[in-house]
């Protein structure tokens, strides 16, 4: 039966209690979403003993903060982070670059076919990667380019472009004509139109599609795991992986290795989150 | 003005090199992997040409209907968990202080890799030192099951982490269009008398209709591509009682050096991505839309 809090006699008491209860469901959905995090922090800083001994959200006595230490300077996660960073720094500059020269010429610009390549780049949104995965294996095979960067970045900056013109085409769009006509006016060439003018127009949509970008490559995993073999060019999700597939039982060596990998990631959304939050929003087709 | 800015050969030297990108690496792909699928071959050998022999080994082949019908619980999974999702979204963009804070942490664990989330989630699901089970024994259970190990539990107890890894994502989307209904709109209602729940289910979702129908394929879509984390959870285990058709399609391939039958199963998921979109978005068209901006 529905309430009538406008209506209804005790109405006051009624919305109260209806507020409280929405507040109570809202928290244990937080509660829940950060539980498994707080979690794992805190198993990162005991030792085994610690672990199976006290209560799973106790404290440990000392943080063990030997466990970062360890896995950081004994296995490769140190290299595993740096190829992590520079892979995905190199990946997100080229998918930015190349998806604002598209999309600029396919929305400021005039030229026949560019519907049709505005479609080419849309309909790869709804591509699923793994179908690809066997031809670009053998691709990257007969090109030697297995085990090497190239190919994971490659395939980055490839998959990555559909999303990051969808994001950019509303902005490009609304763009003011205006713009590159006093431009032309002055005797702009379009390259310089392009540079000089509407690409530092575009700043805070392209720190939206960056930071998008960032997420992807810095998570993905299926590319690096199938086409990079030697440890040299192992990003951090795949290290972290074959880490943990060595050490089963050292958890808070474990927990340590976990933390590394996601910490970039949160302290970058500690702050820049509003923009992260407006990113995810507006990338929601690739879900 | 015009001439400037349909100076043809710097269009063609701006897309080239994205689209070049394109087609090579994800265009002709899907070609060949569909001609892949015509072929017997380890990967590395020379090719032999077998015709159909691979889609109709596909169509008699147990385990990889197995795998799709678990791709399908999934899928359908995933879709009904929208309800919830959309329920805290309206919760949400109710008049409740600390709205954005709750939508920052429900994100959370969406910028998560699912390698992370997964390994993560083994510890939570470990037999005996995992921290569900402890709980569980806590409050008086003498015996909880191997969450993972059980064939008829393994689906579900996989679920559970993709429902947390994607909640913050479908509770921002439903909450920004939810946000961008006018007040007037809701004030006009309430007006006229219609109470808290009238609204929300008279007013507010009739009013991001299109919203939910582009989150279902989301869901739908997104869920047929499951793999970093049942391929680091279960490997598919055990006995391929978590296997999903891009699990399938990787152990044919990379493990069982099958890359003729690999891509069979690769051209398959492809075709089934394509239709489900086309179905959904043809099933859930309506010829009206609604404006009010």
């Amino acid at each position: 039966m529905p309430v009538h809090p406008e209506t209804g006699q005790g109405s006051a008491w009624l919305r109260r209690f209806g507020y409280v209860l929405l507040y109570v469901l809202l928290s244990l959905v937080a509660v829940l979403q950060i539980l498994p995090l707080i979690w794992l922090l805190l198993f990162s800083l005991k030792n085994n003993q610690e672990v199976f001994d006290m209560a799973p959200f106790a404290l440990p006595a000392t943080p063990r903060w030997e466990n970062y230490v360890k896995v950081w300077t004994e296995g490769n996660i140190s290299l595993y982070f740096f190829n992590s960073v520079w892979i995905t720094v190199v990946s997100v500059v080229f998918t930015v670059l190349f998806a604002s020269l598209v999309t600029f010429a396919i929305t400021r610009m005039r030229w026949k076919g560019r519907s049709l390549v505005l479609g080419l780049f849309m309909v790869g949104l709804m591509i699923p990667v793994h179908s690809t995965l066997i031809p670009l294996f053998s691709l990257f095979l007969k090109l030697n380019l297995t085990d090497h960067p190239l190919s994971v970045i490659l395939s980055y900056i490839a998959f990555n472009m559909p999303i990051t013109i969808m994001i950019l085409l509303g902005f490009y769009y609304s763009l003011p004509r205006e713009v590159e006509e006093a431009a032309v006016m002055d005797g702009c060439s379009v390259n310089r139109i392009f540079f000089r003018i509407v690409l530092p127009m575009t700043a805070s949509v392209i720190a939206t599609t960056a930071i998008i970008n960032m997420i992807y490559d810095w998570n993905e995993f299926i590319f690096v795991n199938t086409f990079i073999s030697s440890d040299a060019y192992k990003t951090l999700t795949v290290g972290v992986q074959n880490f943990i597939g060595q050490y089963t039982t050292d958890w808070g060596a474990i927990g340590a290795t976990l933390m590394i990998s996601i910490l970039p990631i949160l302290i970058a959304f500690l702050v820049l989150s509003e923009r992260i939050v407006e990113g995810i929003a507006a990338g929601s087709v690739k879900g | 003005m015009d001439k400037v800015m349909s100076n043809r050969l710097v269009a063609a030297l701006y897309v080239l090199p994205a689209l070049l990108l394109l087609l090579v690496l994800v265009y002709i792909p899907i070609v060949l992997t569909g001609y892949y699928g015509l072929m017997q071959w380890d990967g590395i050998g020379a090719m032999t040409f077998i015709g159909l022999d691979n889609y109709t080994r596909l169509l008699q082949d147990s385990t990889f209907w197995q795998s799709a019908n678990h791709t399908f619980l999934l899928a359908l999974f995933s879709a009904l968990s929208l309800i919830g999702y959309l329920m805290i979204a309206l919760v949400l963009s109710g008049k409740i202080k600390g709205a954005n804070l709750f939508r920052k942490i429900y994100l959370i664990p969406m910028l998560l890799s699912s390698v992370a989330i997964a390994q993560l989630w083994l510890k939570i699901y470990h037999p005996s030192n995992g921290v569900l089970n402890t709980f569980l024994e806590a409050i008086g259970f003498s015996n909880p099951p191997a969450w993972l190990a059980e064939p008829s539990l393994v689906l579900y107890a996989l679920f559970v982490p993709i429902l947390w890894q994607y909640a913050g994502f479908y509770i921002l989307i439903y909450y920004a269009a939810l946000k961008n209904i006018p007040e007037s709109l809701v004030e006009a209602a309430r007006i006229d008398g219609a109470n808290p729940w009238q609204i929300a289910f008279r007013i507010k979702l009739p009013l991001i209709t299109e919203v939910i129908k582009v989150t279902v394929v989301l869901a739908v879509v997104g869920s047929l591509k499951y793999f970093d984390l049942i391929y680091v959870m279960t490997d598919g285990g055990p006995n391929g009682s978590s296997e999903v058709m891009a699990s399938y399609m990787y152990r044919q391939a990379f493990r069982s050096f099958d890359f003729g039958y690999g891509s069979a199963v690769g051209f398959f998921l492809l075709l089934i991505c394509l239709v489900v979109t086309w179905l959904l978005r043809k099933a859930t068209a309506s010829k009206d839309t609604i404006e009010y901006s």
